[in-house]
């Protein structure tokens, strides 16, 4: 049964304008973070119990810094995302759910920046 | 964004205190506060990435709190939230793509998660500790 006339059909838009657009990217975080996070708890298993000399030659690979920096848009992506559910979930409209999801995005994206320039760092240097 | 008139008292539909606790519900809870934890477990990773640029001497103090006692207790959290996420989530990836809707499909894959993500929470910290102990 079709609840849609042919024209919004056709638009894809919703009643939102947005879509599925928060729904698709958090599916496509998801499928990501499988294989990425992985590999990120072998990573951090191999070297938590590593010397700091150790530690800074596994980030000397670019296959390494690539793979780290993949996990870090995934994670915080996806967990942006995820938070964002919650506050909309529990937090009714007004100023403060408006506020914590704009806080919770942009924390996401502070911390995101700092870990990809931290990775970046040992890398280059 | 619409918001409600103040003044209103609308009534509550029940929630969780209500009902009874069943395998679907209390796995979608689960999957939720897990996570909350790695959302938690996010910022630990960035001060991780931090720390190696910050120095030997912070490197060593987190790594020195990450092996004691209370952070052992937090990567146990952790990691266990990782893997019931990840088992749960692929369970939700199915649901996305129309497989596994029936209600002994569900308990069957329900249970799947709860024993999958235990085992692998154990594989990987007896690797740990065997690699902490050099026998890996």
């Amino acid at each position: 049964m079709k609840y849609e006339s042919s024209l919004k059909r056709a638009q894809g838009l919703g009643s939102s304008k947005s879509s599925v657009h928060h729904w698709l990217i958090q599916r496509i975080t998801a499928i990501a973070l499988i294989p990425l996070g992985l590999w990120f708890v072998g990573f951090f298993l191999l070297l938590i119990t590593s010397s700091y000399e150790e530690a800074h030659a596994a980030f000397l690979s670019p296959w390494t810094v690539t793979l780290a920096v993949s996990f870090v848009i995934a994670l915080f992506y996806h967990a942006s995302l995820g938070m964002q559910v919650i506050w909309e979930d529990y937090v009714p409209y007004g100023l403060t759910r408006w506020a914590l999801i704009m806080g919770t995005h942009l924390f996401c994206f502070f911390l995101a920046i700092l870990s990809i320039i931290s990775i970046l760092k040992i890398f280059l240097t | 964004m619409l918001s409600a008139p103040e003044d209103i008292k609308r009534p509550l539909s029940p929630h969780l205190q209500i009902y009874k606790p069943q395998i679907t519900s209390v796995l979608s809870i689960l999957h939720r506060g897990t996570g909350i934890v790695l959302f938690g477990g996010s910022i630990l990773w960035c001060f991780w990435f931090v720390s190696l640029t910050a120095g030997i001497d912070s490197y060593y103090q987190l790594q020195e709190f990450l092996l004691s006692p209370l952070g052992l207790l937090i990567l146990l959290g952790w990691s266990f939230s990782f893997f019931y996420h990840l088992c749960n989530g692929i369970r939700h990836l199915l649901w996305d793509i129309g497989i596994g809707y029936e209600i002994a499909t569900v308990r069957k894959t329900g249970w799947t998660v709860i024993f999958s993500s235990i085992l692998l929470t154990g594989i990987t910290w007896a690797m740990g500790f065997m690699k902490w102990k050099g026998l890996l």
